[in-house]
């Protein structure tokens, strides 16, 4: 087990408990009542803990090297899954996956980033930031979709989209900026998913949806807090007060009507008990899906587009004839 | 809020004065260190008259270049930012604000304005850099939104000006989220089978390279534009090996096949007029006459 600096008083509790155990399994001691008073005890800790996040330690959360991926939320959720790769132009980009899934005998599209497991496979995957190809793949999945009538499922999960030479040669601002125009006006119902780390361009990128949900200590900004740091405070030390100020975390988001709904995550985290947040996640696509296949696709796509028309907030001057007056005089 | 008061001022400024090359008479070119008078440089299209270096303009200038007579209406001018998030990194949000609307008479980072260039009817969408980067917050997206609603009520084409830094970390999620409304407005005019042209000048980076400014009909940038998604220094740091020369550019994007031509700013009002010829035939102009600008 992977222990954050915020659940050190966790990780004493489970060294405890298995310390303990081992005194069980020699001899003759019956541990059973100290077992159970330390589980009570594990279990009102991670509530504590739990129950008042900062914006930086769900930041953490959302990075916990055990937090369930996109591939295995399919494997989970779907009997079959079929992976199809290449963006039919350029590659195969593996960081971000996708293909067509029988989510309880409904034909779907499924696609999401993808981070590695272990240090080897998060090379291969690029920690989850893709290139133009990925994105371009996702589109071309997407677009077939669309063809047959198969709704898509988006997971979200990247630190962004990948800042190299080639992915500017290739594109990468035309890519996303081509993603989020066909998945506005896409004909299928789209619901997208932020399972993890929602960074900027490189999550809005398979970002938009009749329906935008967020796992319950992920997070969705402009920026990631390090780089938000960097910029603003000219040195990393700052994260967690960018963390703070760029209102990142899911209760925020819902707040501010930017994304339709939180997901509960089992106390813990996703980490702690994936099997049963996947079911929680299947539970919420299928009610989705049902209530979105209710609509036609026009009224889909209209809602869609209004939605994310009406996002921003502002001010506009009170005195209309003030306002008037700055419309005239810049004329000339 | 204090800085409400300065709209007066904003008022009374003339257009003229909201040049965002340097002040003073003289002006020196970043790239071959010319000294240009400012006359000079407004008779040369804010060029420098030894290497061609577009110099940074704003949005008011680009509407003199282009529109018939340097006339036209301003469009949503009294839409303003607030500060949603109560941010504050080293300096307040609110405080940030306040200081750009005082160091460049504007509201905000982008004015909209409606004209004719050669008689065609055009709405322009366009940044000033001046302001805070020319990030995109919630006002640039809500300015565009009611542009585009603007040109779908007039049939007339739309063009968008970028000069910017990318969105606005100050307002977070809501800048991000501006990427996706930009584009959703975007969709509507190509419903009405308007056209859109998108040019880019220096420099076009992040969020608004990554949304609107490349989904145009037509792509048009200025010579020797920065244009990319992530910043050249942010790739530097990624790859940690030094850029190729002239990466990034417009002309790299051209090469590239992102960008459609790149016009010199002396020739964009002529391009523009050609292209609304293209896109918008006799016909038409004449079956939904276009209001003239109001005066």
């Amino acid at each position: 087990m992977v222990f954050l600096d915020f659940e050190k008083p966790l990780e004493t509790l489970f060294e405890q408990l298995e310390k303990i155990k081992q005194v069980g399994e020699q001899g003759d001691l019956d541990v059973t009542p100290m077992v159970k008073e330390l589980e009570n005890k594990i279990a009102i800790t991670r509530k504590e803990i739990y129950a008042n996040l900062s914006g930086w330690q769900k930041v953490q959360l959302s990075r916990h090297p055990e937090r369930p991926y996109t591939l295995y939320y399919i494997s989970q959720m779907c009997k079959r899954f079929n992976e199809l790769h290449g963006d039919r132009h350029f590659g195969d980009d593996k960081a971000i996956v996708g293909g067509l899934a029988n989510l309880d005998g409904q034909t779907v599209m499924i696609l999401g980033h993808q981070k590695g497991t272990n240090t080897k496979m998060r090379q291969y995957r690029n920690f989850g930031m893709a290139n133009p190809e990925g994105y371009r793949k996702a589109l071309r999945l997407m677009k077939l979709a669309e063809k047959f009538g198969f709704p898509v499922i988006t997971l979200i999960d990247t630190p962004g989209a990948f800042p190299g030479l080639e992915a500017e040669e290739r594109g990468q601002a035309e890519a996303i900026a081509r993603n989020i125009y066909e998945m506005m006006v896409l004909k299928v119902p789209v619901i997208c998913v932020v399972i993890g780390e929602g960074a900027s361009g490189g999550a809005i990128g398979i970002g938009v949806g009749d329906r935008v949900f967020m796992l319950e200590n992920t997070w969705y900004s402009v920026i990631s807090p390090e780089s938000c740091s960097s910029i603003l405070w000219h040195s990393w030390e700052h994260k967690e007060t960018a963390a703070e100020a760029l209102k990142l975390t899911a209760e925020d988001m819902f707040g501010f009507g930017l994304v339709d709904g939180i997901i509960k995550e089992p106390v813990g985290g996703a980490h702690t008990a994936p099997e049963e947040m996947a079911k929680i996640l299947k539970k919420q696509l299928k009610k989705e899906l049902a209530e979105l296949s209710e609509l036609s696709a026009e009224e889909r796509v209209q809602q869609r587009i209004l939605k994310f028309s009406s996002m921003g907030r502002f001010e506009q001057l009170p005195d209309s004839k003030l306002a008037k007056l700055t419309a005239t005089a810049d004329k000339k | 809020m204090g800085w409400f008061k300065r709209l007066k001022e904003g008022i009374t400024t003339n257009t003229k004065n909201k040049k965002e090359v340097p002040d003073g008479l003289w002006n020196i070119c970043p790239k071959c260190k010319t000294t240009l008078s400012v006359k000079q440089l407004e008779e040369n299209f804010f060029k420098c008259t030894n290497c061609n270096y577009h110099f940074r303009i704003g949005s008011h200038d680009y509407y003199d270049l282009i529109f018939d007579n340097s006339k036209y209406t301003e469009l949503f001018a009294d839409i303003i930012s607030v500060d949603i998030l109560h941010f504050v990194d080293m300096k307040s949000y609110s405080d940030r604000l306040e200081e750009s609307v005082k160091k460049t008479n504007l509201l905000d980072s982008m004015t909209v304005a409606y004209g004719k260039v050669d008689k065609k009817p055009l709405v322009i969408a366009a940044m000033d850099f001046n302001f805070i980067g020319g990030s995109m917050g919630s006002v640039m997206g809500e300015k565009i939104a009611r542009g585009v609603d603007y040109a779908i009520e007039q049939k007339c084409p739309f063009m968008i000006i970028s000069k910017s830094g990318g969105a606005r970390m100050m307002e977070s999620a809501f800048s991000l989220m501006q990427m996706a409304k930009t584009t959703a407005k975007l969709t509507q005019l190509s419903t009405a089978g308007l056209p859109y042209f998108s040019l880019m000048t220096d420099p076009t980076t992040g969020g608004v390279t990554a949304s609107f400014a490349m989904i145009g009909d037509v792509h048009l940038a200025e010579p020797e534009a920065l244009i990319g998604f992530a910043g050249p220094r942010v790739i530097r740091e990624t790859i940690k090996k030094d850029l190729p020369e002239g990466f990034q550019t417009a002309e790299f994007l051209l090469e590239k096949g992102f960008i459609d031509l790149i016009v010199d700013r002396q020739s964009l009002k002529a391009t523009l007029s050609d292209l609304l010829n293209y896109f918008v035939q006799k016909e038409t102009t004449t079956q939904h006459p276009v209001a003239e600008p109001s005066t």
